[in-house]
């Protein structure tokens, strides 16, 4: 019967079509809205690593001013500071570790006519590729030997051995950067984690950088960091080593535990840690030391603006009074059909007949809502790269993938399943006698 | 076959109470070509409805082809209905939007034949009523007359053993009320049970056998129709 249903519904709907257009276009403007809103949130507090995001922690250890929380309450500072982030590298406790720093180059490409160009760089320690699950075209990252003997070695981008070397693989090649050669471990394909989980401090929605280098040699060549720095008392002497030996926080620290002992045991650890410092004069503050996985340390983070869910929430609103509207129109069409649904009756339809026939027609309105929401939510997320320009993270943003794409269609139709239920249920109480002279 | 006993139906409103059949009694044989007359708010149509299980009942007792429906709940009484009736009504009551087979169709489908059985059936009824050629039309492209053979198909389609004809022949001219009557008159020799409300004397003298309502009862039978029609 679910043919002859769907045969009927569409019948209903070319017989109707003003009202039947006029619910179209309240589902799928209602759709549009919350589905645009709600795939911004979606790309925005997505898992950016799925597969790894469990055991993947953020690493925070309480350095702070005695007097004051690095963040109100009691939070530990976001990121550790180099004296901290090399001592907990060093002792290597967790199955994988990495450190690192937002750092810029300038990149002078071999051919006489190209000229020096700024990249986004990221200095870090080998398990940087491994912990990360960064893919690669060509190569790999390079070993913990690298780190250790200071070597030039380099990672660089899909779209940077495009413009460096046409796109050929560049494994064992090298790039000069700021007047020294690197040796070219690994070529990475497009790698694009929204949010930019490992470094929420500096652009969290912004693209993944473009090089990568042993952090050792960054601070080697006094390369200092373009990302976020804090400091809760001064450095004292103007020097590098000054700096490295401050109470600046301007590293990120991340450790790879797979089990809860795991985690546990690192907890001692750092715990451990922090009563060595603290014997040594440092971390004035109580332990307050902290592991978060990838989407705990998203929340800590607040990485999606109260403003996002607040718009949701208005988005969701924008919906309801569209399925109102929707419920007012299916009432209207289906009182103009009480003749069918008397004869229906009186030819044999049990009520749970009529129930089918007029819910699936709203299932059907549903679907054509929902297509058509689609394509409102695409139209309202090409307005927001028009207002806001283009970037890659814009890029992700405004673009939907399959699983938004069935759950605007999906929601479209259960909304009018569930705005049918009592114009549906009224039709079902019309009695077979009582209109037969309307049809 | 069928059989009413004492049958009242009343209408209540708030302030109004309606009796449109009391004490309402009539039995109907297997075969029977039954008019039914009487003037109008008589109860006629009620009593139609009832028969046709279109609607329930205050008081008394209904059986039909030998089946208590008093206690019937909706999906027994919408099953019954479907097996055992067919309708057709003055104002032909098909679906504008849906073609002539897709029109007889309609019983079919409720009935649960598969794909091949209803065609089977539909082109057999079409086919009857001199319409076979025209299945892929819409209602409103059939005079009057066709629409009515059409109604006639949808309602014998299923193969009921009962016709309830509400006027059939009221919104027709003579030359067609007469061709719509004779075939009812052949489908009936053929023992299918034909009750018919009508208002045209002629016509109810073509029944077999005549009954006339007045106040909701059962007033006069067979001579007494003439005689009170005559009057």
């Amino acid at each position: 019967m679910l043919r002859y249903y769907v045969k009927l519904g569409a019948l209903s709907i070319r017989r109707n079509s003003i009202l039947s257009a006029l619910m179209v276009a309240a589902i799928a403007t209602g759709i549009g809205a919350c589905m645009t809103i709600v795939n911004i949130n979606y790309v925005m507090g997505g898992d950016p690593i799925p597969h790894k995001s469990k055991v993947l922690y953020h690493v925070q250890l309480d350095s702070w001013d005695p007097l004051e929380a690095a963040r109100e309450p009691d939070f530990p500072p976001s990121q550790v500071t180099y004296r901290d982030g090399t001592a907990l590298l060093a002792a290597a406790e967790a199955r994988r570790q990495v450190l690192s720093y937002r750092s810029s180059r300038v990149v002078e490409p071999a051919e006489r006519d190209q000229l020096p160009f700024m990249v986004n760089g990221r200095s870090t320690s080998a398990d940087f590729f491994t912990m990360f699950d960064t893919p690669f075209l060509y190569g790999a990252g390079w070993g913990a030997s690298a780190d250790e003997g200071q070597e030039h070695v380099a990672v660089i981008t899909k779209e940077i051995n495009e413009r460096l070397f046409g796109g050929r693989n560049s494994v064992g090649r090298f790039i000069v950067m700021n007047g020294d050669s690197y040796r070219i471990s690994g070529v990475m394909n497009s790698w694009a984690p929204t949010p930019k989980f490992y470094d929420v401090n500096n652009q969290s929605f912004g693209d993944a950088e473009e090089v990568y280098f042993p952090l050792s040699v960054s601070i080697a060549k006094e390369i200092s960091s373009d990302g976020n720095t804090n400091c809760w008392k001064p450095v004292g002497e103007n020097s590098y080593q000054a700096f490295l030996n401050s109470e600046c926080v301007w590293l990120q620290f991340w450790v790879e535990l797979h089990s809860v002992e795991e985690k546990e045991a690192y907890m001692l650890f750092l715990d451990a840690y922090a009563e060595t410092q603290k014997a040594l004069g440092r971390f004035a503050r109580p332990i307050n030391n902290r592991l978060s996985n990838v989407m705990q340390w998203m929340a800590v983070e607040e990485v999606v603006d109260d403003d996002i869910q607040v718009l949701l929430g208005l988005a969701v609103l924008f919906l309801i009074v569209c399925l109102l509207n929707t419920i007012g129109l299916l009432l209207a069409k289906i009182m103009r059909r009480c003749g069918d649904i008397s004869l229906r009756r009186a030819l044999g339809a049990s009520r749970s007949a009529i129930f089918s026939q007029y819910i699936v027609e709203a299932g059907l309105i549903g679907l054509t809502g929902g297509l058509f929401g689609v394509a409102l939510t695409w139209a309202g997320l090409q307005g927001i790269r028009g207002l806001y320009g283009n970037s890659g993270f814009l890029e992700r943003l405004v673009s939907m993938d399959w699983v938004m794409v069935l759950a605007a269609v999906g929601l479209a139709v259960v909304a009018a399943l569930g705005a049918a239920l009592y114009p549906t249920w009224r039709a079902c109480k019309i009695q077979p006698a009582s209109q037969l002279n309307s049809l | 076959m069928l059989s009413m006993q004492n049958i009242s139906m009343v209408y209540r409103t708030e302030t109004v109470e309606t009796h449109a059949l009391r004490d309402f009694s009539l039995d109907v044989e297997e075969g029977e070509f039954v008019s039914v007359t009487g003037p109008s708010g008589s109860g006629k149509t009620t009593f139609l409805n009832i028969a046709g299980l279109l609607e329930g009942f205050t008081s008394g007792r209904y059986s039909l082809d030998g089946k208590d429906t008093t206690q019937l709940d909706d999906a027994s009484r919408s099953r019954l209905r479907n097996e055992k009736i067919g309708f057709i009504f003055q104002s032909f009551n098909l679906i504008p939007e849906l073609d002539i087979f897709d029109n007889v169709d309609v019983p079919l489908r409720y009935r649960g034949f598969d794909s091949a059985e209803r065609r089977r059936r539909i082109d057999s009824v079409l086919d009857m009523v001199g319409l076979a050629s025209r299945k892929k039309h819409l209602p409103s492209q059939l005079s009057g007359g066709q629409q009515q053979r059409v109604a006639i198909a949808r309602a014998l389609a299923g193969e009921p053993r009962f016709l309830l004809a509400d006027e059939p022949t009221g919104n027709l001219d003579s030359a067609m009320a007469d061709s719509v009557m004779e075939l009812l008159e052949d489908i009936n020799s053929k023992g299918t049970t034909i009750i018919m409300v009508t208002h045209e004397p002629s016509l109810a003298a073509r029944a077999r056998r005549n009954i006339f309502v007045r106040d909701g009862q059962l007033s006069v039978e067979d001579a007494g129709l003439k005689v009170a029609i005559g009057s």
